[in-house]
C-alpha cells in the first residue's frame, strides 16, 4: 500500500461530527446550572460558558452512555438517539455510512468495545426449560437442600475403594480439584482494562461467594495477592506481569489462546492507561502501549501448547490447575479435543458474544460461533472420544441472566465465566467506548479522577448481590426441574427444548424442538 | 431422527414388592404375586412385571437370554446373530398360556448361550470375566440393531418375565406360579404415557442385574450420557434402564463395592459431607466429584436384584415409599408395608429405610451357583440394613 499523499493545510471536513449519534437534551427550565455535568462527562460534551455564564452540547462528543442524566440534580437532562435520519435503505443503514464516514475521516481500523452486536440468532432465546408437573414433585429451595457447589479439575473415570479398619477409604487421592460454590466465575478482565477498585471488588465477591474471579492478562497488583485461593491468574501472549511469585498467587493459571471478542488477535492496551500502577504490575514503562501479538510465540501448534503447560505447571510444582482459554471458532471442537490431550485441566470457551475493553468492530461482530453450539459441539465431542472426564469445561461469552447459565450447564458446561453482567452491576450502561479509557462510570478506566466514582465496597456488594440473586434463580429452576444438584442437569439436554430452530441447530445442540 | 435415540423417557408411578430367602432357599411364584397383587392401585393395567432368580438350575452356567420379539422375522435375526456369536446349548418358547384381557402378545423365546470368540480371544477371554462385557455388547447389538426385537433378561440362572396388563394378568400369562425362586422382585406400572409397549414394562435388567423401580429419574439426560461415554446405549424409551446400566458399570466393571455404588446413586448432601471426618469426607467428595453424572436424581424407589443380593434404594429426600421387613431368614421389601403384611402377617421387624440409605441383603456365601456378592463392610454381610458407612 502506498503512503498518502495529503494536500496542505486545506482544512478538511469531518464526515462522522456532522451527525452525532445521540443528543443532549436540557430542559431550561430545570436546569439551575450546576455545571455537574461539566464534571461528570469525562467526554467534554457539556461545555459552560464562564463569560455568559451558559450551559450548552457537544452532540458530537456524546456516547450515549446517560452519565450526566443520572447525575443531574433536577433531572433536566435526556440523553436520546439523533432523531435526524437518513432514507431509509435496508442495507445502507445509518451505522453503515457513519462507519465510512468515520474511516474516510481517519483511515484507521474501526474500535469498538463489548460484544457482538450483530443481531445473529441468540440461541439461548429459542431454548426454553422444563419444569414437574405431577408425576414428579417440584422441590423447593427455601425448604430443602439445593446444590449448586461444582468442583473442576480432572477426574478419573473410576474410583478406586479400599477397606481400612472397617472403613471405606480412597486407595488413591483425587487430582487436585477446585471447589466452586457457584459455578459463575469472573471472566478475565485485566488491571488496566479495568479499575483497580473494580478488581478489588471482584475478588472480595469471589471470595464471599466461594467463587473465582480472574486476572487477565495485566498482571496482578499487590493489595489482591491476599485473595488468592478465587484467584485465577492469566498467561497471555503479552506475558505482562508475569513472574513466579504471580503463578503461584492463585489456585489456577488460565493460557489465554484466544478470546470470544476478537478471536486471531491478542490483548491492547494504549499507553494512555498506563499509569504508574498498572507500569508497576505489569511490568512495563509508564506510558507504553502493552499490545500483546496474535499468537504465543512459543506456541505455534499443539505440542507447544503442551510444553507450556507442563512449563507452568512445573514452575508451581504440579499445584495449580491450567486452564486454557479459546475463542469459539468453527473447528472449536476438534481443537478443545486436541488441548484436552495437550494436558489442560479445564478448557474455556469464550464464544462470539463474549466481551472486551477494546476490539476492532469487524472481530467483534463477525469472527468466531455462538457459545452454546460451540459447547454443545464440545461436551459431544469430547464424550464421543471418552475424554470428557479428564478436563472440565468451562463457558463464556453472552451470559446475561441466571437461565443463560442454565441452559449452558445443561448442554454440557462445568461452570461458566461472566465478565460483562458483572461490570453492568456496577453501573455500566453499555456506551461500548471501554476503548478509550474515559469511562464516566468509573470502571473500565485508570484515570485517578474517573475511578473514584465506584469505590471498591461499592463494586463488591453489586457484583455480589447479582451472583447471589442468581444463584437462589438457578437453584429455583433446578428444584422446579425436580432436581436437587447441580449435577444433575449437567449435559442434561432433556430439560431443554427448542423453540423455532432447524433441524440442523437441533442436531448440534442435542435438543428436540418443543412439543415432541 | 437418529440422533435423537433414547432421548425420550417414560413417565410413571409404581408399585413395588421383592423378597429374599438369605439361605438360599426357593420361593413359590404365588408369594410374590400375593404381594404385587395387593397393590393393584398402584398400577393402572399398563405393565407389570417379574425377576425370579435360582429359576434354571440345570442350566446355571449358561446366559439365560429372554428375548422379546413383535414378529418371527425378529426372532430369526436374533437366532442368526447368536448362532453366529454364541454357543446355544437349548432354546425353547417361554411358557406361556392365553389369558383374559392379554391381546396379541409378542412372541417369548428363552436361549442359554455361552459366548463364542473368535481365534485367539478364545483363549484369552473364554471363561473370563470378559464373557459378561461380551453379553453387554451383544446384547446392546440385538437391542439396538435387531429391529422389533428386545432382550429382556440375560444373566445366569434368572430371568425377567413382564409384559402390558396387571400384574395377575402378567403372572397367569408367564404363568409365574411354575418358578420357584431365592429371590423374587414385582412391579405393578402406572405410566402417564407410552402406553401398550410390552418392552417398557419393568423390570430392566443387563446380565443378572434386574431392576424395578417406582419414580421418575429426572437426571436422565445427564445419566444416559454419561452412559454412553462407557459404550451403553439406551434403547428402551425408559428412565429405568439407566439404573440397570449404572449398577453393571459401578459395582461390575468399576468394582465399587455395592455401598459405594448406593452412595455414589443417591449421595449425602455437601452440607452432611462437610460434618464429617477428614477421611470419609474425602471419599464421599470424590464420589460426587467423580460419579456426579451417575447421581440418580429425582424421586425413587428401587429394588435392585443379582445372583446373591437384593437390594432396596430411595433417593435421597425419600419421595417415593419403601418399607423393608424381615422374618427369620426372609427379607421383604415393598412400596406398602400392607404389600407385605399380605405374605409376612407377622414380621420380626418393619421398618421404613431412610432417603438415601440401602437396604442390602446377600445370601450367606456359597448357598448358590455362580453367587455374586459385592457387600465389602465388615461384619454386615448379612445385616439387613446398613448404613452408608459400615462400622
Amino acid at each position: 500500500m502506498g503512503e498518502k499523499k495529503t494536500t496542505k493545510k486545506k482544512k478538511v471536513p469531518q464526515w462522522a461530527s456532522f451527525f452525532p449519534d445521540f443528543i443532549i437534551e436540557r430542559d431550561p427550565e430545570k436546569c439551575i446550572n450546576c455545571r455537574i455535568c461539566v464534571k461528570e462527562c469525562s467526554y467534554g460534551a457539556h461545555i459552560w460558558n464562564a463569560k455568559k455564564k451558559e450551559l450548552s452540547e457537544d452532540h458530537t462528543k456524546c456516547v450515549g452512555c446517560h452519565r450526566c442524566e443520572a447525575m443531574c440534580p433536577t433531572r433536566a437532562i435526556v440523553i436520546r438517539r439523533n432523531p435526524s435520519e437518513f432514507r431509509e435503505h435496508a442495507v445502507w443503514t445509518p451505522w453503515f455510512i457513519k462507519n465510512v464516514y468515520k474511516q474516510a475521516d481517519q483511515g484507521g481500523v474501526l474500535l469498538t468495545s463489548t460484544g457482538c452486536a450483530v443481531p445473529f440468532r441468540n440461541y439461548f432465546d429459542h431454548l426454553v426449560l422444563d419444569a414437574c408437573q405431577v408425576t414428579n414433585p417440584p422441590i423447593d429451595p427455601l425448604r430443602e437442600p439445593m446444590e449448586l457447589r461444582t468442583y473442576l479439575g480432572p477426574k478419573p473415570d473410576a474410583l478406586e475403594v479400599e477397606i481400612k479398619d472397617g472403613r471405606f477409604r480412597l486407595k488413591e487421592p483425587l487430582p487436585r480439584q477446585i471447589k466452586l460454590e457457584v459455578p459463575i466465575m469472573f471472566a478475565a478482565m485485566s488491571y488496566g482494562a479495568i479499575s483497580l477498585h473494580v478488581h478489588q471488588g471482584l475478588a472480595r465477591a469471589a471470595r464471599d461467594l466461594g467463587t473465582l474471579y480472574n486476572t487477565g492478562e495485566g498482571g496482578l497488583h499487590a493489595s489482591l495477592y491476599e485473595y488468592g485461593s478465587n484467584t485465577i491468574v492469566q498467561c497471555a501472549s503479552g506475558r505482562f506481569g508475569l513472574h513466579v511469585d504471580y503463578l503461584n498467587a492463585g489456585v489456577a493459571i488460565e493460557i489465554k489462546i484466544g478470546q470470544g471478542a476478537k478471536p486471531g488477535i491478542g490483548g491492547h492496551l494504549p499507553g494512555e492507561k498506563v499509569t504508574e500502577e498498572i507500569s508497576k504490575t505489569r511490568m512495563i514503562p509508564v506510558g507504553a502501549d502493552a499490545i500483546s501479538p496474535a499468537p504465543h510465540h512459543d506456541i505455534y501448534s499443539i505440542e507447544d501448547l503442551r510444553g507450556l503447560i507442563f512449563a507452568l505447571k512445573e514452575a508451581t510444582e504440579y499445584k495449580k490447575l491450567v486452564f486454557v482459554k479459546i475463542a469459539a471458532v468453527h473447528n472449536v471442537a476438534a481443537i478443545a479435543s486436541g488441548i484436552v490431550r495437550a494436558g489442560a485441566d479445564v478448557v474455556v470457551i469464550d464464544g462470539l458474544k463474549g466481551g472486551t475493553g477494546a476490539a476492532p468492530t469487524m472481530f467483534r461482530d463477525y469472527i468466531g460461533i455462538p457459545i452454546e453450539l460451540a459447547v454443545a459441539a464440545v461436551d459431544q465431542r469430547l464424550r464421543e472420544e471418552g475424554i470428557r472426564n479428564r478436563a472440565s469445561l468451562v463457558a463464556s461469552g453472552g451470559i446475561r441472566s441466571s437461565a443463560d447459565v442454565i441452559k449452558l450447564i445443561a448442554l454440557g458446561a462445568d461452570a461458566v465465566y461472566i465478565g460483562t453482567p458483572a461490570l453492568i452491576a456496577c453501573g455500566c450502561t453499555m456506551c461500548q467506548h471501554c476503548f478509550t479509557g474515559k469511562c464516566p462510570w468509573g470502571i473500565a478506566t485508570n484515570n485517578p479522577e474517573l475511578i473514584k466514582r465506584l469505590p471498591p465496597e461499592v463494586a463488591y456488594e453489586k457484583i455480589y448481590n447479582l451472583v447471589h440473586g442468581w444463584a437462589h434463580e438457578m437453584k429455583e429452576m433446578l428444584g422446579a426441574m425436580g432436581l436437587n444438584s447441580i449435577e444433575s442437569l449437567r449435559a442434561n439436554r432433556d430439560k431443554l427444548r427448542a423453540v423455532g430452530l432447524t433441524e440442523t441447530e437441533m442436531k448440534i445442540l442435542g435438543v428436540k424442538h418443543a412439543g415432541e | 431422527m437418529e440422533f435423537l435415540r433414547g432421548l425420550s423417557k417414560d413417565i410413571s408411578g409404581c408399585g413395588l414388592s421383592g423378597v429374599i430367602h438369605r439361605k438360599g432357599e426357593l420361593i413359590p411364584g404365588e408369594i410374590i404375586i400375593k404381594s404385587i397383587c395387593c397393590q393393584e392401585e398402584r398400577g393402572n393395567g399398563l405393565g407389570a412385571g417379574f425377576a425370579a432368580y435360582g429359576i434354571y438350575p440345570d442350566l446355571a452356567d449358561y446366559y439365560a437370554l429372554h428375548v422379546m420379539a413383535d414378529h418371527r422375522k425378529a426372532l430369526e435375526d436374533v437366532e442368526e446373530l447368536l448362532a453366529h456369536r454364541t454357543y446355544i446349548t437349548h432354546e425353547e418358547p417361554i411358557p406361556t398360556r392365553r389369558t383374559p384381557g392379554i391381546e396379541d402378545p409378542p412372541l417369548f423365546k428363552r436361549y442359554f448361550v455361552k459366548p463364542k470368540y473368535e481365534g485367539e480371544a478364545r483363549e484369552l477371554c473364554a471363561d473370563t470375566e470378559d464373557e459378561d462385557d461380551y453379553m453387554v455388547s451383544l446384547v446392546m447389538e440385538i437391542n439396538t440393531k435387531i429391529d422389533g426385537a428386545y432382550v429382556i433378561s440375560s444373566g445366569k440362572n434368572m430371568g425377567a418375565f413382564k409384559g402390558v396388563g396387571f400384574p395377575h394378568q402378567i403372572a397367569e400369562f408367564f404363568r409365574i406360579e411354575e418358578y420357584k425362586a431365592y429371590i423374587w422382585t414385582a412391579h405393578n406400572r402406572f405410566p402417564t404415557n407410552t402406553p401398550g409397549w410390552w418392552g417398557g414394562a419393568h423390570p430392566f435388567t443387563i446380565l443378572d442385574w434386574s431392576i424395578v423401580h417406582n419414580g421418575e429419574i429426572s437426571s436422565y439426560g445427564t445419566n444416559r450420557r454419561y452412559l454412553e461415554m462407557f459404550g451403553y446405549h439406551c434403547t428402551l424409551l425408559t428412565d429405568t434402564e439407566v439404573v440397570a446400566y449404572l449398577l453393571d458399570l459401578l459395582i461390575r466393571r468399576h468394582r465399587l463395592p455395592v455401598e459405594v455404588a448406593c452412595l455414589a446413586l443417591a449421595p449425602p448432601f455437601w452440607e452432611e459431607i462437610d460434618r464429617m471426618p477428614e477421611e470419609e469426607r474425602e471419599l464421599c467428595t470424590a464420589v460426587r466429584a467423580v460419579y456426579g453424572g451417575a447421581m440418580l436424581n429425582g424421586p425413587f424407589a428401587i429394588l435392585f436384584a443379582y445372583n446373591g443380593g437384593l437390594v432396596g434404594l430411595n433417593d435421597r429426600v425419600k419421595l417415593r415409599p419403601l418399607v423393608a421387613a424381615e422374618k427369620g431368614d426372609l427379607v421383604y421389601m415393598a412400596s406398602e408395608e400392607a404389600a407385605i403384611r399380605a405374605i409376612c402377617p407377622d414380621p420380626d421387624r418393619v421398618w421404613a429405610p431412610k432417603a438415601g440409605e440401602p437396604v442390602i441383603v446377600e445370601l450367606e456365601p456359597g448357598v448358590i451357583p455362580n453367587q455374586r456378592s459385592y457387600l465389602r463392610g465388615q461384619g454386615k454381610r448379612t445385616e439387613a440394613s446398613v448404613c452408608r458407612y459400615p462400622g
